[in-house]
Formats: structure tokens, C-alpha cells, sequence
């Protein structure tokens, strides 16, 4: 049996000791830290209350090969990608940045659009201003070890005032197909005043073989910015994600999420925002549909930091077989933060007996003038409805699948990009089939 | 067409039909009245085969058919049909995509191709045209935030579309105003023909105006106690029901 922690630190190592000039850098002396703190925490165990319902054990014994090589060709993608999706399109295989894959539309005075590396070397200081700010590396082992071994990914940053009009879209895909994989993206987006712009990471895996994903995305919005961040997920079974968003909002500024789930073997997504600025708002969506063994697993933050902003938060979840699901969805409201708005919901359709949810709103209120409100549902399909659909002669699957995708419609209209839209359409439809 | 022989049914442990007994043949149209609470709801709702009533015994025959032995699905195909007392809200399901599907896997059932987008329309408009049914309301979720008459009347227009062989109306009339219950009244009528039958389940004379049945059955705690013409309905607005009632603990 591997040690996977142990490998990781062994890799570090012979990295660093790779390196020539960059282990002097002050990135690398971040890495180190980073480092120091994952040997320190190490993987998480359910007697972490934050890992209570996630059990990574089975990831942490195996072995993956990191930013290894890969074989995907144009007609592999072409196989798999979101049809009619156009726009920036960048393609991470097994971590690592395919130029050749990747087409980038928009004019450099709307978006600069780099390699994570690439910015480091020709923007240091601009990128440095922002990385590592958001991303906890001191509690978050996952973080911490993303943070120590940091370099793909993506840096993009849009100037004052711009609107960028092709939307960007990251796939990260993990070519699993010959041997077990990893990889652990990075990236850092700084949206300036006013700017507006739609961003898409989407994970895919091909191949049988397991896949590691420990991804860590900063999102900074400053004032008056509006950003749409959407994140779908359609790994193997054999795939194991963790994936960290962290995103920072100022003043006037609107952050909308929305995080679909649609395969994967364990999912674990933290989507923390930090409401910090006057009249923001923060909204978060969510889907999923654990099916099988499968395990997906939602912590969401809404941080209410601020006065006069207000977080609205709908995940939604159909589950079957002997699927595990997890919320916790924690909203703070501090002290400064009257007149605060916040809302959450989380509501579950269990289709199977051996299938379990498990929902766990936070709420933490220091201030007094707030309107808060959660509710958690977790149950079956309406038998009232299901009659009524097949007393008009329509079959028992199919009236269930009408109700089921019913019940996701509130969430999925809230994507804007129709491409990607009709894409979660089809492959939902056909899931409850 | 529908033979019903000794009928028995129960929830939870509780008999609420306690044998009955009914047989309805092509072209007639059939009342049944009786107190709140007396089962008629429940008839109606077995014979469209909710799955939470046990049935205890008895039979019921729909064109030569076992009927209890039929999913609900495969009943409403064979050609039944019931407008619910109180029709389900259901959000997210728009009524035309609902009544789309219903449509082609009835059509699926009896062998049939389905109707294209165009033919489906056109047959949409022409029976929502019947019931006099605003368009907007197949575009909203089914029953989302319709009024109680509304919810009604789509009930009458789903049925114009799916053209049963036996209608079972379970108070349609209740909550519709003077100039709907006209509309669907005439809706019912339009659709009447030697080949079809119709029940109509109502606690009013006024229904029975416009829908004239041939026979009219008063159901008591779960039996049809008393079974008579049109003047039957007449005398119970009259008279209510303690005579029937008296009638009914003499025995
Ligand atoms: N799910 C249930 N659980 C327990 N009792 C039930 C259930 N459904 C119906 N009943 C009971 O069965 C009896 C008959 O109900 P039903 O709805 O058939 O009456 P009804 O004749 O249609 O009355 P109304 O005129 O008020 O519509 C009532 O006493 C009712 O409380
Ligand atoms: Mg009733």
C-alpha cells in the first residue's frame, strides 16, 4: 500500500532539488511553507468535524503520477467537449497547459489570459499582489498541499472597466487511461472595478484508470465587477476531486455560482466566498446526482463581512443507488454586517433506500439586523404527482424522470451560457432516463 | 363497458369502500352523489388505480378487461380518465410538455406514431378553443398558482385532448363560476358520443342541469344505497339526505 502523503513530500523534494534558479524565488518560499504545513496537518479524517461524512482514505493510499505525460489527441476532444461552446477555450491535461489544444479569442485590452507559470515569469508583480491571498493554507491540508506544489493553471485578469465578451472557458481533463493520474491546478483570477466576465472550469476524465484532482481557484471581484463562475464536473468513478474556490467580493460587486456535479467517484467542493464590501451580492448554485458509489460532498461559506449585502444559495440533489451525499452550507454574519440578506436552501430527492444525504446548515449571527433564512429537504419524489402524471397514461419512469428534471429546472436555468445549458440538459435528461 | 361487482376497499386499515356494485355502459352518463365523506372520491380514485388503497375484494371489468390488475398508466391508455377534485401542482412540468408526453405514450401503448410538434399543436389549440382555455396557462408550470377554476377547466381540457372512452368527473363543478361551469359543462357535452361514458361525481343539482345524466347513485359510507333517474337529484337538493340516511339504518 502507498502512503500518499509520503510520496507527495518525496516528490517535493526531488523537484526542488531539480530546480535552479526558482528555489530561491519567493514563490517557492511560499511552496515550502505550504509544504511544511501539509506534513504537518496531513490528509484529513472524519474526526475532522469538516471531513466528517468525507473519507479519503481510500484516495491516500494510492499512488499517482503527477503532470505525467499523456496521449490525448484533437479527435479525443472533440469526442468529449461541450458542443457549440465557443469563446476562450484553454485545455489543462493532466495539469499542464496544451498550448496547441487552446484557442484564445479576446483581444488583450479586454483579458489577459496566461499559463499560471507564464504570468509569475512576465508579471510578478502584479500576480503576486493577488496569490495566496484567499487560499487557507494554514487549516486546509488540500490547500496547503495545492499551494506547495503551485505552478499550473491559469492567471487571468481583466483591466478596469472591461467587459469581456467570449466567455472563458478551462477544461481540465485527466487522461487516466494508461496509469493512475494527478493533478493540481491552480489558478488565480483578478476581475478589476467594473469589469464583467464569465468563467467555466470544467473537469473530465478519460480512461479507466484513478484520477486525483486538488484543485485551488482565487477569485478576487473588486468593486462594481460582475463575474459568473461556473464549475461542471463530469469525471470517471474512478476520480477523486477537491476542489477549493476561494473568491474575495468589494463593494457593489456580483459573484454568481453555479457548481453542477453531474459524475465523479468522490467530489469534495469548498465554494468560500467572502462577502467584503457594501451591497454585494453572492449567489450559489448547485447540483448533483450521485449515483452508484459515489460521493459528492458541498461545503459552501458565505462570509458576511460587510453591511447592506445580501447571499442567496440553492443546491439541489437527486441520489441513487448506494450514493452518498454531503451540504454544509455555513453563512457568518460579523459584527459590521448589519442589514444583512442571506438565504439558503438545500433540498434532496433520495431515490434509493440504500442512498443517504447528509445537510448541515451553520449559521453564526453576530450582528442584529439581519434577515437570515435556511431550510434543508430531504425526501422522495411527490406520490400525488406521480399519480396524477400516470393517470394521464404516462409511464412510471418516465413521470418519475418528468419530476425529476422538475426538480433540477430551477437550478439549471440559472446557467446563462446556453451551450453549456443545453449540454447539462441532455446529459441530465438521459441520467434520469 | 365498466361492470363493478362487490367492490371493497380500504387505507390504513380502514374499509371505506364496502361493496359496490355499478355498471355503466356505453353512451350513459352516470351521477353519483352522497354525503362529505361517503367514498366517492376514493371510487373514483381506485378505479384510476391509486396504488395506496388495498383492495379487499371484488372485481371491476372495463371492456373485458381486469381492470385492478392495470398500472394507472396503462388504465388511462385503455381509455379511463379522471378529473381530480383537487388537481396536483406541479412545478417545473409546463402543462403543454406534460400533456405532449402523455399524448405520444398513450399513442406508444396502443401502437400508434407519435403526433409531431405541428399536428400536437394544432389539436392543442382546437381543444383549448373547446374549453375555452387561455393559452398562457399551457405555458405555466401545470397547476402552479392557478386558481381553483382554472385548475378545473384545465382538467376538462386535458381531457378534450386525451379523448377517454369513460370520464370520471370528481366535483369539476366546485369552485367554478356561473359562466365556467357552463363552459365545461358544454365542454363534457361536446364530447359525448354513443361510444363514451361519462361519471360525474357532484354534491349539485345545478351540474346535472346542464349535464343530464340517465342514472343518478347515492353513495353511503362506502355502499350506493339508493340508485334512481334524474328526479333522484332533483328530490335531494329538495330534501338532503336524513331521509336516505333513515332509509339506509332501517335496513
Ligand atoms: N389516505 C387516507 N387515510 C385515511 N383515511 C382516508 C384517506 N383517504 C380517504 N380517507 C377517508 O375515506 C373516507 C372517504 O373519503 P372520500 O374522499 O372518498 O370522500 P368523498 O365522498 O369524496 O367526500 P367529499 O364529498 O368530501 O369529497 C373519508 O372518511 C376519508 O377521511
Ligand atoms: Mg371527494
Amino acid at each position: 500500500m502507498v502512503d500518499l502523503k509520503e510520496k507527495l513530500v518525496a516528490d517535493f523534494r526531488s523537484r526542488e532539488a531539480a530546480m535552479n534558479g526558482e528555489a530561491q524565488s519567493p514563490l517557492h518560499q511560499t511552496r515550502q511553507k505550504a509544504l511544511a504545513r501539509f506534513e504537518e496537518l496531513g490528509f484529513p479524517t472524519p474526526r475532522n468535524e469538516e471531513w466528517k461524512y468525507s473519507n479519503v482514505r481510500n484516495l491516500t493510499n494510492q499512488d499517482f503520477d503527477f503532470g505525467g505525460t499523456h496521449a490525448i489527441t484533437v479527435e479525443d476532444i472533440e469526442k468529449f467537449k461541450i458542443p457549440n461552446l465557443s469563446g476562450n477555450i484553454l485545455y489543462f491535461i493532466n495539469g499542464k497547459y496544451e498550448a496547441g489544444l487552446s484557442t484564445i479569442v479576446s483581444p488583450a485590452s479586454q483579458v489577459s489570459i496566461r499559463p499560471l507559470r507564464e504570468a509569475l515569469a512576465t508579471q510578478p508583480e502584479l500576480v503576486s499582489t493577488y496569490f495566496g491571498n484567499l487560499a487557507d493554507t494554514q487549516d486546509e491540508a488540500f490547500t496547503a498541499l495545492n499551494a506547495a506544489f503551485a505552478g499550473d493553471g491559469v492567471f487571468i485578469h481583466v483591466p478596469k472597466g472591461k467587459v469581456v465578451e467570449e466567455s472563458i472557458v478551462l477544461y481540465f481533463i485527466n487522461d487516466a487511461r494508461s496509469a493512475n493520474v494527478g493533478a493540481q491546478p491552480r489558478n488565480l483570477f483578478v476581475i478589476e472595478q467594473n469589469a464583467q466576465v464569465q468563467l467555466t472550469e470544467t473537469f473530465l476524465t478519460l480512461g479507466e484508470s484513478s484520477a486525483f484532482t486538488n484543485a485551488v481557484t482565487e477569485i478576487h471581484v473588486a468593486q462594481d465587477a460582475h463575474v459568473q463562475y461556473y464549475k461542471v464536473q463530469n469525471d470517471s468513478d474512478a476520480t477523486y476531486h477537491v476542489g477549493t474556490t476561494e473568491v474575495r467580493m468589494a463593494d457593489n460587486s456580483h459573484f454568481y455560482a453555479a457548481t453542477v456535479s453531474l459524475n465523479g467517484g468522490f467530489i469534495r467542493n469548498n465554494l468560500n466566498i467572502a462577502l467584503d464590501g457594501e451591497h454585494c451580492d453572492a449567489h450559489m448554485y448547485g447540483l448533483y446526482f450521485p449515483d452508484g458509489k459515489q460521493h459528492i460532498d458541498n461545503h459552501t461559506v458565505a462570509d458576511h463581512r460587510k453591511p447592506n449585502s445580501e447571499s442567496n444559495e440553492l443546491y439541489k440533489g437527486v441520489l441513487r443507488g448506494q450514493s452518498t451525499g454531503v451540504f454544509n452550507g455555513k453563512i457568518f454574519v460579523r459584527e459590521d454586517a448589519q442589514k444583512t440578506n442571506a438565504f439558503q436552501s438545500c433540498k434532496n430527492v433520495v431515490l434509493s433506500p440504500q442512498a443517504t444525504m447528509n445537510t448541515k446548515p451553520q449559521l453564526e449571527i453576530w450582528a442584529d439586523d439581519v434577515k437570515c433564512s435556511h431550510g434543508t429537504t430531504t425526501g422522495q419524489l411527490d406520490d400525488e404527482a406521480l399519480f396524477y402524471l400516470r393517470s394521464r397514461g404516462i409511464s412510471k419512469p418516465e413521470a418519475m424522470s418528468l419530476l425529476m428534471f422538475a426538480f433540477c429546472e430551477d437550478v439549471i436555468t440559472q446557467i446563462k451560457i446556453e451551450p453549456i445549458r443545453a449540454y447539462l440538459e441532455e446529459i441530465i435528461a438521459k441520467k434520469l432516463a | 363497458m365498466l361492470k363493478i361487482k362487490d367492490l371493497h376497499a380500504s387505507i390504513e386499515g380502514k374499509e371505506i369502500l364496502r361493496g359496490i356494485n355499478l355498471q355503466v355502459n356505453p353512451g350513459e352518463v352516470h351521477a353519483i352523489m352522497g354525503p362529505n365523506g361517503s367514498g366517492k372520491s376514493t371510487l373514483a380514485s381506485v378505479l384510476a388505480g391509486r396504488e395506496e388503497y388495498e383492495i379487499s375484494g371484488g372485481s371491476v371489468d372495463f371492456d373485458g378487461k381486469d381492470l385492478l390488475d392495470l398500472a394507472p398508466e396503462e388504465r388511462a391508455a385503455e381509455g379511463i380518465f379522471l378529473a381530480f377534485q383537487y388537481p396536483v401542482e406541479i412545478p417545473g412540468v409546463t402543462t403543454i410538455n406534460f400533456l405532449k408526453t402523455a399524448v405520444n405514450e398513450m399513442r406508444k401503448y396502443r401502437g400508434e406514431d407519435p403526433l409531431d410538434a405541428a399536428q400536437f399543436l394544432r389539436m392543442v389549440r382546437e381543444k383549448a378553443k373547446l374549453v375555452k382555455m387561455n393559452d398562457s396557462l399551457l405555458k405555466r408550470s401545470l397547476n402552479e398558482g392557478f386558481s381553483g377554476g382554472e385548475k378545473k377547466r384545465n382538467e376538462i381540457f386535458q381531457m378534450a385532448v386525451l379523448e377517454p372512452k369513460l370520464a370520471i368527473l370528481d366535483e369539476t363543478d366546485s369552485g367554478l363560476d356561473i359562466d365556467a361551469l357552463r363552459i365545461v359543462a358544454e365542454g363534457v357535452n361536446s364530447l359525448r358520443s354513443p361510444e363514451k361514458a361519462t361519471i360525474v361525481v357532484t354534491h349539485y343539482q345545478r351540474l346535472l342541469d346542464y349535464i343530464v345524466p340517465d342514472f343518478v347513485h347515492v353513495l353511503y359510507k362506502g355502499r350506493i344505497v339508493k340508485s334512481g333517474t334524474k328526479e333522484l337529484a332533483m328530490e335531494l337538493e329538495e330534501k338532503g339526505y336524513d331521509w336516505i340516511k333513515a332509509e339506509v339504518e332501517l335496513v
